[in-house]
């Protein structure tokens, strides 16, 4: 079979080519989820607890993010930038727009599980003479974040396959590798499909990581409602 | 004053939007006695409870304890610290086991050293009959079980008095009788306790007083003996008649 050989062919010749993207696309995923994943705190918590001025603000800042297209803001930063002063490297450029995007979304997963702690949780720390920040960190997080394991995961699936958006800024990520080798040999499909099961083996692979961890910290009781 | 009562509520007011659910409360609760609040629902009883500690902020009126205005207290945490409360949803911590809740306020908030919070906590576990259960999550636990960790917890800050909002509402029958052994337990070593409840039995034999609230207003308060047996207030004997047929006599 010709696309059998064609596939070996390609895993042979190119596969430090293909390692050295993926490290890239996983390097750029964790660091994007990360900053993300602190950015998202910062601007749920922000949005609940914060004063008009902060929930505005955040509130603003996740709005107008979620209601813009991935492409757009990246290009907005390694095209648009640079005429202002600000000329970030294509790496460097698609890291600060996942964060920023990825923290929008993060934050709204989190204020989702946040309201769904029941009010009392809060009360009933006060009422021991806990302060507000002292619930939000002891009572309201420790069950909050346990909550948004799930909706964790699905965003951290997105945001992984999403970092092959960053080729077209020129990121040597996985997905620029592939169009590199398929512009020299024509084999698209191929190349491509190589590719795909690169992403996928990938992303199983953290699924199941993550429904380990969701198992690790379970509480009886803390589950979601199914 | 040494003679003053642990607890003073001065024409107490709070009002959400139109309703006025506290139409000026007064009354006071002297160290170590168990005072109890029965009326209707809607009459604004939790909410007193909850103006008591500023879980709720009052509109107006005075809430001391001790020598201290806490209604204008600097520091409302330092305050609650010293003001037990036990839920009628019990508010236990759903990510802790029992112990552990009764250990946060402990090392969290009394800043007490870990082993030292550990034993403490066990010990008031142990006055409630669930040292077994320590390491168990609220979720696993019975409705009674959750709430004699509740009382666990309010007792481990060793407060000067622990308000009740109707503790066995949310309760089956069956498990109401274990709390109510807990808490007279608790009134009989002298523990200063306010007590929402429309348990007559408890509020009968274990009582020191009884206020009858409606509509935001004290209608009447007196001894049990006197409140049983002769109302001033028509509106208290029907109250009191009325919850007889439905939960009986007690005991």
């Amino acid at each position: 079979m010709v696309m059998l050989e064609r596939i070996i062919n390609i895993v042979e010749k190119f596969w430090p080519v293909l390692l050295k993207g993926l490290g890239v696309t996983m390097e750029m995923t964790l660091i994007s989820v990360l900053g993300g994943f602190i950015l998202g705190i910062v601007l749920a918590l922000s949005r609940i607890y914060g004063n008009k001025f902060l929930r505005i603000i955040s509130t603003g800042f996740i709005e107008i993010i979620r209601g813009t297209p991935l492409l757009v803001q990246l290009f907005i930063l390694y095209f648009g930038l640079p005429p202002y002063g600000f000329k970030p490297s294509p790496f460097t450029a698609a890291i600060i727009g996942f964060i920023i995007n990825s923290g929008a979304y993060q934050a709204e997963y989190l204020r989702g599980s946040i309201l769904s702690i029941s009010r009392n949780q809060m009360i009933a720390a006060r009422s021991l003479g806990m302060t507000r920040k002292q619930a939000i960190i002891h009572v309201i997080m420790p069950q909050a974040l346990r909550r948004v394991i799930p909706a964790w995961t699905n965003e951290f699936i997105y945001l992984l396959k999403y970092t092959s958006l960053a080729y077209i800024v020129g990121a040597p990520e996985l997905m620029a590798q592939a169009k590199f080798i398929a512009s020299r040999n024509f084999q698209f499909f191929e190349v491509y499909l190589v590719v795909a099961v690169i992403y996928l083996i990938v992303i199983l692979f953290f699924t199941w990581l993550f429904g380990r961890l969701e198992k690790k910290v379970k509480i009886p009781g803390l589950e979601w409602v199914r | 004053m040494k003679n003053n009562p642990l607890l003073r509520v001065m024409n107490l007011k709070k009002r959400f939007g139109e309703k006025e659910v506290l139409k000026g409360v007064s009354f006071n609760v002297k160290e170590g006695e168990t005072k109890v609040i029965i009326g209707p629902s809607g009459t604004g009883k939790s909410t007193l409870l909850a103006c008591i500690n500023q879980l709720v902020n009052p509109d107006e009126g005075e809430v001391w304890l001790k020598d201290e205005l806490i209604t204008q207290a600097k520091d409302m945490n330092k305050i609650r610290q010293r003001i037990g409360f036990v839920f009628q949803d019990f508010g236990l911590f759903n990510h802790l086991t029992a112990l552990k809740n009764v250990m946060i306020g402990l090392t969290k908030v009394k800043k007490l050293d870990k082993n030292v919070a550990r034993e403490k906590a066990l010990e008031q576990l142990r006055k409630v009959g669930l040292e077994r259960e320590a390491d168990l999550y609220p979720a696993q636990l019975s409705g009674g079980q959750k709430q004699r960790v509740g009382i666990a917890r309010a007792l481990a800050m060793e407060p000067e008095i622990i308000l009740f909002d109707e503790p066995t509402s949310a309760l089956d029958p069956e498990l109401i009788g274990e709390v109510l052994y807990v808490m007279k337990d608790l009134a009989e070593s002298g523990m200063t306790m306010l007590v929402v409840t429309h348990e007559m039995g408890f509020a009968r034999s274990v009582s020191d007083e009884i206020i009858f609230m409606e509509n935001g207003y004290i209608v009447e308060q007196g001894s049990p003996e006197k409140l049983f047996k002769n109302p001033e207030n028509e509106r208290t004997r029907q109250f009191l008649n009325k919850l007889s047929e439905l939960y009986g006599e007690g005991d």
